[in-house]
């Protein structure tokens, strides 16, 4: 792993509902290193977007630290805390609400410079966001659109080019492909990743989508209810699965391929509830084919199966 | 006979205030009975404005069939009377839609939804017996009869989905339309209920349409495969002419080039160029011609006719070989 | 081609490249009542406000009882009323103070149902609480008592009837600002310009505002006609604009004894208060169709 960019420390946010306290991300411990990409993976209401909101101070954490190069960035306040602007950037799933419709592209794109970059005088915001459009791959003629006017793809290109216009170093990717056909997907992951090599960026790609997080990460973590199941390298991963829940992710997912059609799957059964007040021990155990008595006990911890590989399974103890 | 549907050279076109958009143009397609077949495709395609023409649902004013048949069970749909149609929609042909949450009913009770279909469809049956029907049915789609009295607010995204396949197979319908019915569900859920069909299409050996953008999904579920791009149906075939990945249309090809691998390493994705054409201006030619990696000339200027091999069919000049259609041989 | 195709390309190369108020503007020409309620509102205003520069307001309310009661004439266009006063000028002197008042109220309600709306949708929780819960104490308030209160206190004065308007109008204003803001406040493009840095008053008005004034240019709109009509209906019962100060409400109150001898002398205030409203909402409903394209036939 290279240097470490981003540390993650037991970071933990509860939300207060109706019904009880509803634990979103519990005690979650991440690495993310220079020119890096950490994909999450985890279905709806594993907590995923909320450790991205998290990352990106739009929400309030509860508990715990984030570290940007060993400096917590949860507790700036004044220039400091504008320095993490410029650091930590994000995408959005949604590329027809992520875009202010009133905006033409060349302001939504200046608008960051403008909000917290450098005074420029205008001729030279102009070039700055020329150059911008064109390192995502949007002609010039593209300036004075507005984002209703833009399919897809090129409105998810207005929002990559926003996120790049403070220079980051890190930028949260929110689902970023999933709204977009398949396609123009590949473009954009195209782009992605050749922006990464270009400008050694660390991305945390949040996701549900397995293609996907497969062909962009180097490190990826599964989430489950809040928690962190399994972390490994990509590889090690895909081809040596360790938690049950991944294993059935992997194992259910449809693959252009018809060798695998009629091979016997091991269907989960049961459905994720949203961990209001949850029962102590793995969250996973209601559905999980291997879960003992041991499971329901307490806390259990990531351990170590392999070589950067961890995962929190009672049958790894 | 066991043509359940046949779609001959359908046009759709929808007029809005600002534009003409020309949803379809010139779909033919053949279903058997207990056949699934897949309709990949990506947005725009002309997937549901298909499946839609084929209910005579089609949004009033706006949409238009302007030329082309269909014939279910070898009958003409448009010249059916009012109670003939009334009968063929939901009994004999059925619909699942994409989204569990706003298809149902937020005020019936699941059960009395699922009931409804039997009081339209089969008025002779007496209550008790009705009732043992939508027990059976629910019993089939995984939910335990007791929570036949709860609204859909109750029920998990899963579970809705669910009850549309209840409410889609209580009548035993020859055909079935799912309609992208596992796009809004996760991964896990998705399983489950793929699953599902799979089993129900077997055990009442009902006809399935399955819309779809994820090639995947149609190799896990489906005999065979109609490819669709700006209206226009660019492949067809069965699921071991087109996943053998021999001989494929380029834009299926694309399609199988977008989606990342997850058994080997690569360093970049091979996207199609280009974007989606615009319905509402579409290109001379071979629809397809400004992404295509093989276009010719010929592409810009001609309509490739459907050349066919076997029960593959292609509409693209590279197959000029395999000779035209070979009509009514099906 | 079709001449239709032509003109279907020449439309549609129009649409690209427009702004979305370009847009707006668009569709809004595309319904007539609208464009004409536009022009005719503009038509009034313009010659109603223009008036002290070829009318002489002594004119307006000196009396002249030789001249009452005549019909219109070339002299007196639309007639003399009962102290002989011609009814022209002081219809078109009346207009600034109906159609004005209008604007001044519905504008200043404008600016406070904005402060507050946003102020509560924005921030909400406690916030939210305290401000909504006095607008509900303002709301709860008939426009004819608070008039009447103000006018105790004060004395009858313009001044008392424009803060009663403002008082018992913005509240209204404000509850559909906030509520516009509150569904903007979560999008998207509201976190990205959060997480780049943007100060709250950044964003309220370069992100929230400008995607949520819509439904309340629409309501102010509607609102224009209605706190027309209530002045008029005020000075009509005397506790509006004083006379001889020429309100087309009060006018028509001054008036209303002879209207039975004499009904043009209240059939022209009386229409033109008519036709003034009218016009106000079919621009609304205009603006309104404008603003959601989802209302196309």
């Amino acid at each position: 792993m290279s240097k470490t960019l981003i540390e993650v420390k037991n970071l933990t946010k509860y939300f207060d509902t109706p019904k009880g306290k509803l634990h979103a991300v519990e005690k979650v411990n991440l690495k993310i290193g220079e020119g890096e990409t950490l994909g999450v993976v985890g279905e709806s209401g594993c907590g995923k977007t909320t450790l991205g909101r998290t990352m990106t101070r739009l929400v309030e954490p509860t508990g715990g630290e984030v570290l940007l190069d060993g400096k917590n960035i949860l507790n700036l306040q004044g220039k400091a805390k504008n320095e993490i602007y410029h650091s930590i950037q994000m995408v959005f799933q949604d590329p027809y609400s992520s875009l202010n419709p009133r905006l033409s592209v060349g302001n939504i794109i200046e608008d960051p410079i403008k909000t917290m970059g450098p005074k420029m005088p205008k001729g030279e915001l102009h070039d700055k966001v020329l150059e911008l459009m064109d390192v995502v791959g949007l002609q010039p003629r593209y300036y004075n659109t507005y984002p209703h006017e833009l399919d897809g793809g090129r409105r998810q290109r207005v929002g990559l080019a926003r996120a790049l216009a403070l220079e980051p170093r890190f930028i949260v990717c929110d689902e970023p492909v999933s709204a977009l056909d398949v396609s123009i997907q590949a473009q954009i992951l195209n782009l992605l990743m050749d922006l990464q090599r270009e400008k050694n960026l660390s991305y945390m790609f949040i996701t549900h989508n397995l293609f996907v997080v497969k062909h962009i990460s180097d490190y990826i973590v599964v989430m489950y209810m809040g928690q962190v199941v399994e972390y490994a390298a990509k590889k090690e991963l895909f081809t040596n699965p360790a938690h049950p829940y991944t294993k059935a992710l992997l194992d259910v997912i449809p693959q252009p391929d018809l060798s695998r059609r009629n091979r016997k799957k091991k269907i989960l059964y049961g459905e994720v509830s949203s961990p209001v007040n949850p029962k102590p021990g793995c969250r996973f155990a209601p559905r999980c084919p291997y879960a003992t008595s041991k499971c329901t006990g307490g806390e259990i911890p990531l351990t170590e199966v392999g070589p950067n590989h961890v995962c929190a399974c009672t049958l790894y103890e | 006979m066991d043509e359940i549907l046949k779609i001959t050279d359908l046009y759709v076109r929808y007029h809005t205030d600002d534009a003409v958009v020309h949803a379809v143009n010139g779909v033919n397609m053949v279903i058997h009975k207990g056949e699934a077949m897949g309709l990949v495709g990506e947005t725009g395609a002309g997937k549901s404005t298909t499946a839609l023409s084929v209910l005579g649902i089609l949004p009033a004013k706006v949409g238009q069939i302007e030329a082309g048949r269909i014939e279910y069970n070898g009958k003409d749909v448009s010249k059916m009377n009012k109670k003939e149609l009334r009968a063929m929609r939901g009994k004999r042909i059925s619909m699942i839609f994409q989204d569990p949450m706003t298809s149902l009913n937020p005020i019936i009770t699941v059960g009395d939804q699922i009931m409804e279909m039997l009081t339209l469809h089969f008025k002779h049956l007496s209550h008790q017996e009705k009732e043992e029907k939508v027990d059976r049915i629910l019993k089939l789609v995984g939910i335990p009869a007791e929570r036949k009295n709860e609204y859909p607010f109750q029920f998990s995204g899963g579970m809705k989905q669910r009850v549309g396949i209840a409410i889609a197979l209580i009548c035993e319908p020859d055909l079935l339309i799912a309609d992208e019915p596992t796009t809004a569900l996760d991964v896990t859920i998705q399983a489950q209920i793929l699953q599902l069909m799979k089993e129900l299409k077997e055990e009442l050996n009902t006809a399935m349409i399955m819309i779809t953008h994820d090639l995947g999904i149609v190799a896990e579920t489906c005999d065979s495969v109609s490819v669709m791009y700006a209206g226009e149906i660019v492949e067809t075939g069965t699921v071991e002419d087109v996943f053998e990945r021999k001989n494929n249309h380029p834009y299926t090809q694309g399609l199988f080039n977008c989606i990342p691998k997850l058994d080997a390493e690569e360093e970049r994705l091979t996207p199609i160029e280009g974007f989606v054409v615009d319905p509402t201006h579409l290109p001379c030619g071979c629809k397809f011609h400004e992404r295509c990696p093989y276009a010719t000339e010929r592409c810009e200027k001609e309509l490739p006719g459907d050349y066919q091999r076997g029960t593959h069919k292609m509409k693209c000049f590279r197959y000029e070989q395999w000779g035209k259609e070979t009509s009514g041989n099906e | 081609m079709s001449k239709k195709k032509v003109k279907e390309m020449e439309e549609m190369a129009a649409q690209a490249n427009m702004s979305q108020m370009g847009l707006i503007w668009h569709r809004f020409k595309k319904n007539k009542l609208a464009v004409i309620g536009l022009i005719a509102l503009c038509v009034l205003i313009l010659v109603c406000f223009t008036s002290p520069i070829y009318l002489n307001y002594e004119k307006v309310i000196t009396q002249d009882l030789l001249n009452a009661y005549k019909s219109p004439s070339r002299d007196h266009i639309l007639g003399t009323d009962m102290y002989g006063r011609d009814l022209l000028a002081r219809m078109l002197y009346g207009g600034i103070y109906s159609l004005g008042s209008g604007l001044i109220v519905v504008a200043a309600a404008l600016v406070l149902g904005v402060l507050f709306g946003s102020i509560a949708g924005y921030f909400g929780g406690k916030i939210d609480t305290i401000i909504m819960r006095f607008i509900d104490i303002f709301m709860a308030i008939p426009a004819l008592l608070m008039t009447m209160t103000l006018v105790v206190v004060f004395g009858q004065s313009i001044y008392s009837l424009w803060l009663a308007m403002i008082i018992t109008q913005f509240p209204g204003l404000a509850r559909v600002v906030r509520a516009s803001i509150m569904t903007i406040r979560d999008s998207e493009y509201v976190d990205a310009a959060r997480i780049y840095g943007a100060p709250v008053g950044k964003i309220l008005i370069k992100h929230i505002l400008p995607n949520g004034i819509g439904p309340v240019v629409v309501s102010a709109t509607m609102m224009l006609g209605s706190v027309i009509l209530t002045i008029a209906g005020l000075g009509f019962l005397g506790i509006g604009i004083a006379s001889p100060t020429p309100e087309w409400g009060t006018i028509l109150s001054e008036v209303k004894d002879y209207i039975r001898y004499y009904p043009y002398l209240g059939i022209i205030p009386g229409v033109a208060i008519g036709i003034s409203v009218l016009c106000i909402n079919f621009v609304g409903d205009g603006i309104r169709d404008a603003l959601d394209p989802r209302t196309k036939k």
